[in-house]
């Protein structure tokens, strides 16, 4: 059961011969064998879980299933869920049990896949190594001394050791890329705009973007048919027709232009991580690929300019948290103001304040137009980059990460060396673009190496077929942490 | 550029978020190692760039002026700290 893909799980459910109620409770049975050791989960719920599930075994008997009816899925403790605790992995919302769902939950739920519960997460989704969880750090399923990555790292870590055949992240600066790399999974993070951000608690919203986390990117296709469609209640949803990505999975890959990025190739990257890299681009020249050198001069701004407009938009999105309307409120204070900060002061961990702080400072009088202006001034040129590369492929390829995990511990208290991790997911965040990375390889040490892919506005469905064909080619996605059977 | 103690309590004040010197004292090391990072970006000539907002260039839908949502504010209400007759309770602002 462990290892089955999407596809085979709701063939056999199509055919009776499981009910989701056996498949939600095979893989409850392994979260509670698993996760105390892993942490990946925040919140467990069986009762909740077999409901969902009886829910989709009735659509599935009354002949109402849709393509994953029945196939459970874990969610991203950053999605409000309608009665289920919703933390966001923060003290700040450590009480807080979501009024609503999110639109991405409430299409898995018009789907028929039940929730087997929520994913552990930095703090706000601010970090690279889940390091930052109020609920504790989670263990890299192929090694528990190393982190998983971040700040998707819970549902990096589910996948990987197969508590959950799939799991929706989000992505800001690399947050289902990077962990996806860490932890040997594939992720992909959609154009902006594609999936609905309404009631997926906010970190920067001109970034944020949520998409899906399995060990094939077949599975992610059929995850992404689930989740992308126009939401009236985001204001920057796009309103574009319904796309099966499914549709080019099986096209070959003859005369496919590969564009490699020399900025990405050069100093500061691992040498197992550039060696797992050629070999991948050896592989996709077998499949009848060609590649190009290509440029994104600015790329290498990427990172100072995340570090101000990320933490900008965070500032404003953050000032909700007043211990007011929801959440956690300090329990001694001397007037409104005294309520505000202590609330703020002891809600918020180190990592998000620090944040916070910086874009405040940014934004504050005086200091706009040299940071923040300048900044998105310098986004521009890193899409136009982007735009000009285009041009001469069809989809630029690179490492999702300089190197594999790291020791827990190793980076926590360095924050400008735990920023250098997403050095290579930054810029299509920045410009808006769609990003996966995929399992290319090991290390010496046997941790994964991640592979990224980085496309064209709206090529999801190409940079999936170019995943896929790599994958029928190899077999890195389908390897799981020995130990963990 | 390098924050003093008392520009990192100032945005502190700011950002309503409580500090006292010692926090003050870390949080200046570690803006400063952050702003040196961000400071790449001021030699960077953007002479005539127009600033980039947003990923797309999407523009604020209109929809009719017509009631959407459903009146929900007891649902809303039993998860904040404190509430008493459909209103939320603050300590006292006006003496």
């Amino acid at each position: 059961m462990p290892d089955t893909s999407l596809s085979a799980l709701a063939a056999q459910l199509a055919a009776r011969q499981v009910s989701s109620r056996e498949l939600a409770q095979t893989y409850l049975d392994r979260i509670a064998a698993l996760n105390p050791a892993i942490n990946a989960f925040i919140t467990v719920d069986a009762e909740k879980t077999l409901a969902e599930a009886a829910a989709a075994d009735a659509l599935i008997a009354a002949g109402n299933a849709g393509p994953l009816t029945g196939v459970p899925i874990a969610h991203k403790d950053i999605f409000c869920t309608d009665g289920w605790l919703t933390t966001c992995g923060s003290k700040m919302l450590s009480n807080f049990v979501a009024p609503y769902d999110a639109h991405v939950i409430q299409r898995f739920k018009a789907a028929g896949m039940p929730s087997l519960g929520k994913t552990n997460m930095d703090e706000f989704a601010m970090g690279s190594s889940n390091e930052t969880s109020f609920f504790g750090a989670v263990k890299n399923p192929w090694n528990p001394a190393y982190v998983p990555g971040g700040s998707s790292g819970g549902a990096a870590a589910c996948v990987a050791a197969r508590m959950a055949p799939a799991a929706t992240g989000t992505d800001t600066g690399g947050s289902i890329r990077q962990p996806a790399a860490l932890c040997g999974i594939t992720g992909l993070k959609p154009t902006y705009g594609l999936v609905s951000r309404f009631g997926m608690i906010a970190f920067a919203s001109s970034l944020d973007q949520a998409g899906p986390m399995a060990p094939s990117a077949e599975d992610c296709a059929l995850l992404l048919n689930v989740m992308t469609g126009f939401d009236p209640n985001d204001s920057t949803s796009l309103e574009r027709d319904k796309e099966d990505y499914t549709r080019d999975l099986q096209k070959p890959l003859a005369g496919l232009r590969v564009g490699l990025p020399k900025e990405f190739f050069a100093e500061g990257l691992n040498s197992e991580v550039a060696a797992a890299v050629d070999a991948a681009v050896n592989e996709l020249k077998k499949l009848g690929a060609t590649t190009v050198e290509i440029s994104l001069a600015n790329s290498k701004l990427a990172i100072p300019v995340y570090y101000v407009l990320a933490p900008a938009e965070a500032s404003s999105n953050l000032s909700r948290f007043d211990g007011v309307r929801y959440g956690y409120r300090a329990p001694e204070y001397a007037d409104l103001n005294d309520m505000y900060a202590k609330t703020r002061a002891q809600g918020f961990g180190a990592e998000v304040k620090r944040r916070i702080l910086i874009g405040t400072y940014v934004l504050s009088h005086g200091y706009y137009d040299a940071y923040y202006l300048q900044a998105q001034k310098i986004r521009r040129l890193i899409a136009d980059d982007f735009a000009e590369a285009f041009k001469a492929c069809d989809v630029i390829l690179g490492p999702t990460a300089p190197g594999t995990a790291f020791k827990l511990g190793e980076k926590s208290d360095d924050p400008v060396e735990m920023y250098l991790n997403d050095l290579y997911t930054i810029p299509a965040n920045l410009a808006g673009l769609p990003g996966m990375s995929l399992p290319c390889g090991f290390d010496a040490q046997g941790l994964p190496i991640g592979l990224q892919l980085v496309g064209n506005y709206f090529s999801e469905a190409k940079m999936l077929n170019v995943a896929h064909q790599y994958q029928r080619a190899t077999d890195w996605h389908a390897r799981r942490p020995e130990g963990l059977q | 550029m390098s924050l003093s103690q008392d520009d990192v309590k100032r945005i502190a004040a700011l950002a309503r978020i409580e500090i006292d010197d010692a926090q003050a004292q870390a949080t200046q090391t570690q803006l400063n190692t952050i702003f040196d990072l961000i400071a790449a970006m001021q030699a960077v000539d953007t002479g005539g760039i127009a600033p980039m907002a947003h990923a797309q260039e999407v523009f604020q839908r209109l929809r009719d002026d017509a009631v959407t949502e459903t009146d929900r504010h007891a649902v809303f209400q039993a998860i904040a700290p404190a509430v008493e007759n459909g209103l939320y309770l603050v300590p006292k602002v006006i003496e």
